[in-house]
């Protein structure tokens, strides 16, 4: 990390205490630990379901497509979603925040 | 009748010569790209991270194409044809897995890292000592997975080349190694990463045109493929098997037998969904951006590529049970690996399967040639310039060291290969995730989230991690002491005699028990240590949210 140039340590503890700082910290984790809980959770329920509830899971809802194979297709449309509103959130959202965190950092370095 | 002819097919399917050709083709071609757009003289920079210059969108099919290795698509396609729907398990674990990178990990990492994980890692700790330890476990990491990729390289050899004898198996792998090795001397990152990128469009074309005609052939009927794959399987000649049909479509074929395969499965699926983030060259590829913007980036359009070729290899799966059949798939050398190669034939003759051959090489070579850099980065990065010179070197001295250490790891890649050439990848890889989950990841979290966390209880987490994961393999049915095949009389496990048999840990995958030790390690250690540094604590939150001193890093 040597080459990178380092603001005084006071600045970004300074920061790291600011307001502005805490609410980004709060927004990001906010976001991001709910949705972990989330889909970890529905993982591991298909996960259990698979192994322990076979009988469930492997009744045909039509022709042979079974409830465990929509469950399935299912992990792959949560993963979909969760990407496309994540990245949407962040772009509109945390961006500007953190940027301007960011900005005035490199401000306060100039003087 | 049909079934000893397409036996008989199936030692030697194709046209080798073609085979070789289409591969030889590819070689040249990359290799004149990687010569093209990146031989040269590199700073470290450039050697390790292209410099940060990609793109999200091209870093994010330069991932696919690092992920979707040949276990994704052999291995995964293999597992779905013989055991369907829980082979399918497999490419849910691998996909969910990527939410933890996007969320979590991709853009802090990027954000206070430049060249390797171990960057992160000590960023707030005692140097020395972390990233010794963070280099151990990248390096054991890597070994896994490279002797995974490796060996799919052996089984496809006797596939697709139409050779059997052991000499000539050695002489492909040994070809395989020092191409690979070609291209990250000559290309370092940035070659590497344009034969990744290359690689995945290819694969994912390639796997499109598969299911497509597959589907094609059932009228594009999902179910009616289903059908087809449980009809063969019934008609097999294998008592077994041919019992077993309907359960293709349910949970269980696999798994579901004995509490312990139960357990062994959820220790299998904690492994894939947390080990993804805490891979060293999945992580490594996040630098070849500039901006966390960019790794965000890269990371969607990773997820989507990687779900929709794994929706592909479903199709590809069931496919290959119902067109080529379990009874073929096991006879053919490398078994369950062996039946995307062997589906291409039924569908489009030795032309298709050339192509597919070429592709699944390729797929090795773009693989092992990520896993090469990250772990030469560590080595000359780490190692070398941080730990051995405390950081009194010169770029040229440091880029030199990498290229002799990719030049090493080329060697153990072929000899490591050579012994791994009979054991199923996919599963190799799994193993290589649950190292990483257990050594890598509750540090990267805890060093990313947790206030308190400090030296000790990093030392402790990744050695604890690395450890028990590694231990727990040794001394599981994986190793030793599987039950014998009445047929040929030899043990499932690596050591195949029946009669040596020192397993003690039933399941086959460590996770379940090494990944809650290793994060309970951490908080321990750290609970039992007073170090804490407030200001670069602060130092690298605020980086690691806000991105500053990312720009300013880019330019040396």
């Amino acid at each position: 990390m040597s080459s990178i140039p380092t603001t005084t340590d006071e600045g970004y503890r300074a920061v790291q205490a600011s307001e502005d700082f805490q609410t980004l910290r709060k927004k990001f984790r906010g976001f991001v630990f709910p949705t972990t809980a989330f889909f970890l959770a529905w993982y591991f329920v298909y996960v259990f379901l698979s192994i322990f509830a076979p009988g469930f899971m492997g009744t045909k809802a039509f022709g042979n497509i079974t409830i465990g194979l929509i469950f399935g297709l299912l992990q792959f449309v949560t993963t979909f979603v969760i990407t496309f509103v994540y990245a949407r959130w962040a772009n509109r959202e945390f961006d500007p925040l953190a940027d301007a965190i960011g900005r005035r950092l490199d401000g306060v370095q100039e003087h | 009748m049909t079934t000893i002819t397409f036996a008989t097919a199936a030692t030697t399917v194709g046209s080798p010569a073609l085979n070789i050709g289409i591969f030889a083709l590819f070689v040249a071609f990359t290799l004149g790209i990687v010569i093209k757009v990146a031989s040269g003289k590199k700073t470290a920079g450039e050697y390790y991270t292209a410099g940060g210059a990609f793109s999200g969108k091209q870093n994010g099919i330069a991932i696919a194409g690092d992920y979707l290795s040949a276990a994704s698509f052999l291995g995964i396609a293999g597992a779905i044809a013989l055991q369907g729907y829980d082979g399918f398990l497999y490419s849910i674990g691998f996909l969910v897995a990527w939410l933890v990178a996007l969320l979590l990990v991709a853009e802090l990492m990027r954000n206070t890292g430049r060249f390797t994980m171990a960057d992160v890692l000590s960023y707030r700790l005692k140097q020395r000592p972390v990233r010794i330890a963070t280099s151990c476990s990248v390096l054991a990491v890597s070994l896994f997975y490279l002797l995974a990729q490796m060996a799919g390289a052996g089984g496809l050899v006797s596939l697709l080349l139409g050779i059997s004898g052991e000499a000539a198996q050695n002489l492909v792998i040994a070809v395989v190694g020092i191409v690979m090795v070609l291209y990250v001397l000559i290309g370092g990152m940035k070659g590497t990463t344009w034969v990744q990128i290359i690689k995945a469009v290819m694969l994912i074309a390639a796997a499109f045109v598969m299911s497509i005609w597959v589907l094609a052939k059932y009228g594009f009927n999902i179910s009616g493929l289903f059908q087809g794959a449980v009809d063969t399987a019934a008609s097999s000649t294998n008592a077994k098997t041919a019992a077993n049909a309907e359960k293709l479509l349910t949970p269980g074929l696999k798994y579901g037998l004995t509490t312990t395969s139960k357990i062994d499965f959820i220790s299998l699926s904690m492994a894939l969904v947390l080990g993804t983030a805490g891979l060293p060259h999945v992580l490594q590829r996040f630098y070849t951006v500039p901006t966390s913007k960019q790794a965000r980036k890269s990371v969607e359009w990773a997820i989507w590529l990687i779900g929709g070729f794994y929706l592909l290899t479903l199709t590809i799966g069931f496919g290959a049970g119902a067109l080529v059949g379990p009874d073929v798939i096991n006879a053919a050398p490398g078994k369950a690996n062996a039946a995307a190669p062997l589906l291409a034939f039924e569908l489009g003759g030795s032309v298709l399967l050339g192509i597919v051959a070429g592709i699944a090489f390729a797929t090795i070579l773009a693989v092992v040639a990520g896993l090469t850099i990250t772990s030469s980065a560590t080595f000359a990065h780490d190692l070398y310039k941080e730990v051995f010179k405390r950081g009194n070197t010169t770029q040229e001295q440091e880029v030199r060291v990498a290229r002799l250490a990719a030049v090493g790891i080329g060697v153990v890649a072929i000899f490591g290969g050579m012994l791994a050439k009979s054991q199923n990848i996919a599963f190799l890889v799994a193993l290589a995730f649950a190292v990483a989950a257990s050594a890598n990841l509750p540090t990267i979290l805890y060093s990313l989230f947790w206030k308190r966390f400090n030296t000790r209880g990093a030392l402790w987490s990744i050695y604890g991690g690395l450890l028990s994961s590694i231990v727990l393999i040794l001394f599981s049915p994986v190793v030793s002491g599987k039950p014998a095949d009445p047929k040929t009389g030899l043990s499932a496990s690596m050591i195949t005699n029946p009669d040596i048999d020192f397993h003690v840990f039933p399941l086959d995958n460590p996770g379940l028990i090494s990944i809650p030790l290793a994060f309970f390690l951490g908080w321990l250690g750290t609970v039992t240590s007073k170090e804490f540094d407030p200001d670069k604590y602060a130092e690298m939150e605020v980086r690691s949210l806000t991105g500053h001193g990312v720009a300013t890093a880019l330019e040396h």
